[in-house]
């Protein structure tokens, strides 16, 4: 391996396996570098300055984060983020689970309803989010009209205009958005789960519940982990849903953190404050991916080989 | 322990019918094989006693009750699968454990059921594995032992041994006719291997294209094949079949060779016949003429294959033969054990 003669180095590049290694990695390593690092490192180093649009900022060091501690707008984005991710990434994976448990039964036009499910998901996200400001509409809202008509109530329910009522919306159509995800990914887990286990459970007496909380569901566990990371990494990061539907409002009450930044930063002008928004989301998103890799970790019983 | 009656059972899948009015009848603690070859119905026959198929008409009796719309987990029947269906996530212990763990019966209950069992099979040192962690022997026997801890009224066994290799499956067929013997429990066990049907059965079930052929104690089936297929089907190397017709109180061959019949059956049919001879029932020495083509000597028998007449022909000898492939050699025919078919339906003339 050592280069003790002239062409030593060459030699140990093209010949041995580890300097084959390194070369064959070397384009990945600086794709990852330029398209990765880079922007990441851009918009950390934002974070520390006070630039503006059209005007490069000097380092204030912390400057930025002590101001938005003391922001009220920024605190009431990450209740909001938080909020919005634990609620819809709850809801989701219920429906979701469901949904899938339903799609795994033999059902008559099995593939047909598979096919629909995805239809969510498969649209443009600014699409389906125009389509949700219109039936959550304070005027036109089919819902509303569907109500009043049955008598249930007498006005039409405001239902982007009040901070409680937006966060439920927006809530209700990043649910609606998401759920396909999950449940498609979740019966192709469940389809791997041979049948005869379900059979045996049966005879062993299981009841449908019993078969469903002691062979289906922890066999479903390691999928589940996979799938709600994502969930959870595209919901905490969401951004075009509330952009189209409220823009952060009503008085900030839907505003997340991808929001704020962007609207600090662009139509705002301070990309300084808007990058150390962006950065402080890190913290969030890299606890998940934590969370996941532990509940990733392949369990005892996937592991073979020795005891 | 309990008898089960199985009267006129059909199942069809859609349009098709692959259980076409099936009876047999189980008496309390026998060991009955179900067997025939693949596609015949076997396992959808054990399916439906189970309770994971849907009953099309007939009637499925344990005990006294007829089980056709209970759900499985009121049969009280055990199955071993046959790719063993494991649990993966449970230990070996656990696995066993499963159904009482459901019932929420107590630890010290769950462990006096686990131990002797595992103790019978010799997992006792394997009880904190898990599946993948087994071999397939071993695996098989951790899907008996959940089968055992259960006590149940019936034992149900598809092709238990078919992922073992040669070896492992002759002592696992011992063991599972040694813990039949101990248990005393009523078993259907389904195999397309007529060996492991003859070795392990009280009595077997024959069975083609949704059809029982016969039904009876593993010799009776070797004596006495009812028809054509079970005579096939039933003994190793398979029963040579030659064609022709009676004459003169014994049998000719199309190609005019005599051959001996033990008893003429009383009303002979004049129109063509299926001559049935075991290979094991011919002896060197004799007047019927075999062109033998291959020898193999196995050590204690010696496998002649050949032609009588324009017949393929099989035969084991218990003598050392000493032939030349292309070689005539002279047989003789054990008359009492050979057989006489009707070659329209195949049904056996009886004597
Ligand atoms: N779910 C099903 N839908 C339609 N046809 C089926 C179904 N299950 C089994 N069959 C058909 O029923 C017949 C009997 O199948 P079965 O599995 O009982 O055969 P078997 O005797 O167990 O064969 P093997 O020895 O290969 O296991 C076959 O022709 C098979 O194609
Ligand atoms: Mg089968």
């Amino acid at each position: 391996m050592a280069g003790s003669s002239r062409g030593g180095l060459i030699y140990w590049l093209t010949e041995s396996r580890n300097g084959l290694g390194l070369i064959f990695m070397l384009p990945a390593a600086v794709f990852l570098l330029c398209l990765l690092t880079y922007p990441l490192g851009l918009g950390v180093w934002l974070g520390f300055t006070d630039a503006r649009i059209g005007r490069e900022g000097i380092f204030v060091g912390l400057e930025n984060y002590i101001w938005l501690f003391n922001d009220s707008v920024f605190r009431l984005s990450v209740f909001n983020t938080i909020f919005y991710t634990v609620v819809a990434s709850v809801l989701k994976f219920g429906l979701g689970l469901w949904l899938a448990l339903i799609l795994n039964e033999k059902l008559p036009l099995k593939n047909f309803f598979r096919a629909i499910v995805l239809l969510p998901w498969v649209v443009p996200t600014v699409l389906s989010a125009l389509a949700f400001w219109w039936i959550f509409d304070s005027q036109f809202s089919i819902i509303s009209w569907v109500l009043m008509k049955w008598g249930l109530i007498s006005a039409p329910i405001n239902f982007l205009g009040e901070p409680w009522n937006a966060r439920w919306s927006v809530i209700a159509a990043n649910v609606w958005r998401g759920i396909p995800f999950v449940a498609i990914s979740l019966l192709a887990g469940l389809q791997t789960i041979p049948q005869s286990l379900n059979e045996a459970a049966a005879l062993d007496g299981a009841t449908a519940w019993q078969r469903f909380r002691r062979v289906t569901l922890p066999l479903l566990t390691p999928i589940i982990a996979v799938v709600m990371t994502f969930s959870v990494l595209f919901t905490f990061t969401d951004f075009q849903l509330i952009y189209v539907l409220t823009r952060g409002g009503p008085v900030n009450a839907t505003h997340l953190m991808a929001t704020l930044s962007f609207q600090r930063a662009i139509p705002g002008g301070q990309l300084g404050e808007g990058a150390a928004i962006a950065v402080a989301m890190i913290p969030f998103l890299l606890a998940a991916i934590l969370f996941s890799f532990f509940g990733l970790q392949r369990r005892r019983w996937q592991q073979g080989g020795s005891d | 322990m309990a008898e089960v009656t199985i009267r006129d059972l059909r199942k069809s899948f859609g349009p098709v019918e692959v259980l076409h009015g099936v009876s047999i009848d189980i008496a309390e603690g026998e060991f009955v094989v179900l067997v025939g070859p693949s596609g015949c119905g076997k396992s959808t026959l054990l399916r439906m006693l189970a309770g994971l198929e849907h009953v099309t008409s007939g009637e499925i009796r344990i005990g006294d009750r007829v089980v056709n719309d209970l759900p499985p987990k009121e049969r009280d029947i055990a199955m071993v699968f046959q790719n063993y269906a494991l649990y993966p996530h449970l230990t070996v212990a656990e696995n066993m454990a499963f159904s009482l763990t459901l019932k929420g019966a107590p630890k010290a209950e769950i462990t006096s059921r686990v131990k002797p069992a595992a103790e019978i099979l010799g997992l006792s040192n394997l009880l904190e594995r898990y599946p993948r962690q087994l071999s397939g022997g071993q695996r098989q026997r951790v899907a008996m032992g959940r089968a055992i801890v259960r006590d149940p009224q019936v034992f149900l066994f598809d092709e238990p041994l078919s992922n073992l290799d040669a070896k492992l499956r002759v002592s696992m067929r011992a063991e599972i006719k040694n813990l039949h013997q101990r248990l005393k429990t009523t078993t259907v066990y389904v195999t397309h291997d007529q060996i492991e049907a003859m070795t392990m059965a009280d009595k077997i079930v024959v069975m083609h294209d949704g059809r029982v052929e016969q039904i009876g104690a593993p010799l009776e089936l070797y004596d006495q094949p009812a028809n054509l297929f079970v005579a096939g089907f039933i003994g190793s190397p398979a029963m040579n079949m030659l064609t022709g017709r009676l004459a003169d109180g014994g049998f000719v061959t199309g190609d005019g060779i005599a051959l001996p019949v033990a008893r003429p059956p009383a009303a002979a049919p004049g129109g063509p016949v299926v001559y049935g001879l075991r290979p094991e029932s011919m002896h060197l020495g004799g007047e019927v003429p075999l062109r033998v083509e291959v020898v193999e000597p196995t050590g204690s028998e010696t496998h002649v294959l050949g032609h009588i007449g324009a017949t393929e022909i099989v035969g084991v000898f218990r003598e050392r033969v000493r032939a030349a492939p292309g070689e005539e050699i002279r047989v003789r025919v054990d008359a009492e054990a050979t057989h006489l078919f009707d070659a329209g339906s195949g049904a056996r003339l009886s004597a």
